[in-house]
């Protein structure tokens, strides 16, 4: 369930052990916040998430599909911080 | 249209059942391809123990999904099967399943290998070991990326 006006963030694989949390509701301060603001604001909870947000291998996903540019946020997304794929 | 299904679960599976479920009583079928992936039992020259996979519920169920509606458009294929565990593993246990049918093998085989190559490389799943060393996330090797890439 997604707060008004908030967008939520889900931690997966070792970034999720790094951090200690596998999700986060994070309140979208205006319209047209990009995926980058997000992120910056995330580094700023502390040093283990600005080490995670600056991860060299951090695939990105909105509403469950991988971005690689820096698409504006809309309330009740989802957004997804993980490691590269290993499964097979 | 092709018929496709992904499954993703945390219980065990017998790869012949899923191969006689696949074909089910279709007399269209001119050949089968599968291909099923095990839990080794070492790995970078070390014992494993326990093979934990972790997933993106949702997102792994999509892109696998779309990876065989892509298969199907490429390749005129019958019916196109995935099933990957979940959980907690050990060697020898089968871990991913993929069943392709069609009129012609050649079709079977190019979508197969195709499916498990995204698989690899898009799906969201992490694997984690467990060694006399401890526990280690495992990184993504980039075989796997170069063969993705030849599609």
């Amino acid at each position: 369930m997604s707060e008004r006006g908030h967008v939520q963030v889900r931690f997966f694989a070792r970034f999720r052990e790094l951090l200690d949390c596998d999700a986060v509701s994070v309140a979208l301060p205006e319209e047209g916040f990009h995926l980058s603001q997000l992120m910056t604001a995330l580094a700023e909870k502390g040093e283990l998430w600005a080490q995670v947000m600056s991860e060299e291998n951090l695939i990105r996903a909105v509403n469950q599909t991988v971005v690689n540019d820096d698409p504006p946020l809309t309330p009740g997304d989802e957004v997804a911080f993980f490691p590269p794929v290993t499964g097979g | 249209m092709a018929d496709l299904d992904v499954v993703i679960q945390t219980a065990a599976f017998d790869p012949g059942e899923l191969q006689q479920q696949l074909i089910g009583q279709s007399t269209d079928i001119g050949g089968v391809v599968t291909f099923t992936g095990y839990v080794r039992n070492a790995n970078e020259g070390d014992e494993v123990s326990v093979l934990q996979l972790e997933h993106y519920p949702g997102m792994t169920e999509r892109v696998i999904q779309e990876t065989l509606e892509n298969a199907a458009q490429r390749w005129p294929l019958l019916a196109a099967q995935v099933v990957h565990r979940v959980g907690e593993l050990v060697p020898g246990d089968p871990i991913v399943w993929v069943g392709i049918s069609a009129k012609h093998r050649a079709a079977a085989y190019a979508a197969c290998e195709f499916a498990m190559d995204f698989l690899k490389t898009e799906a969201p799943f992490w694997k984690k070991e467990r060694t006399a060393d401890g526990e280690r996330w495992l990184d993504q090797r980039s075989v796997d990326t170069e063969r993705t890439a030849r599609w």
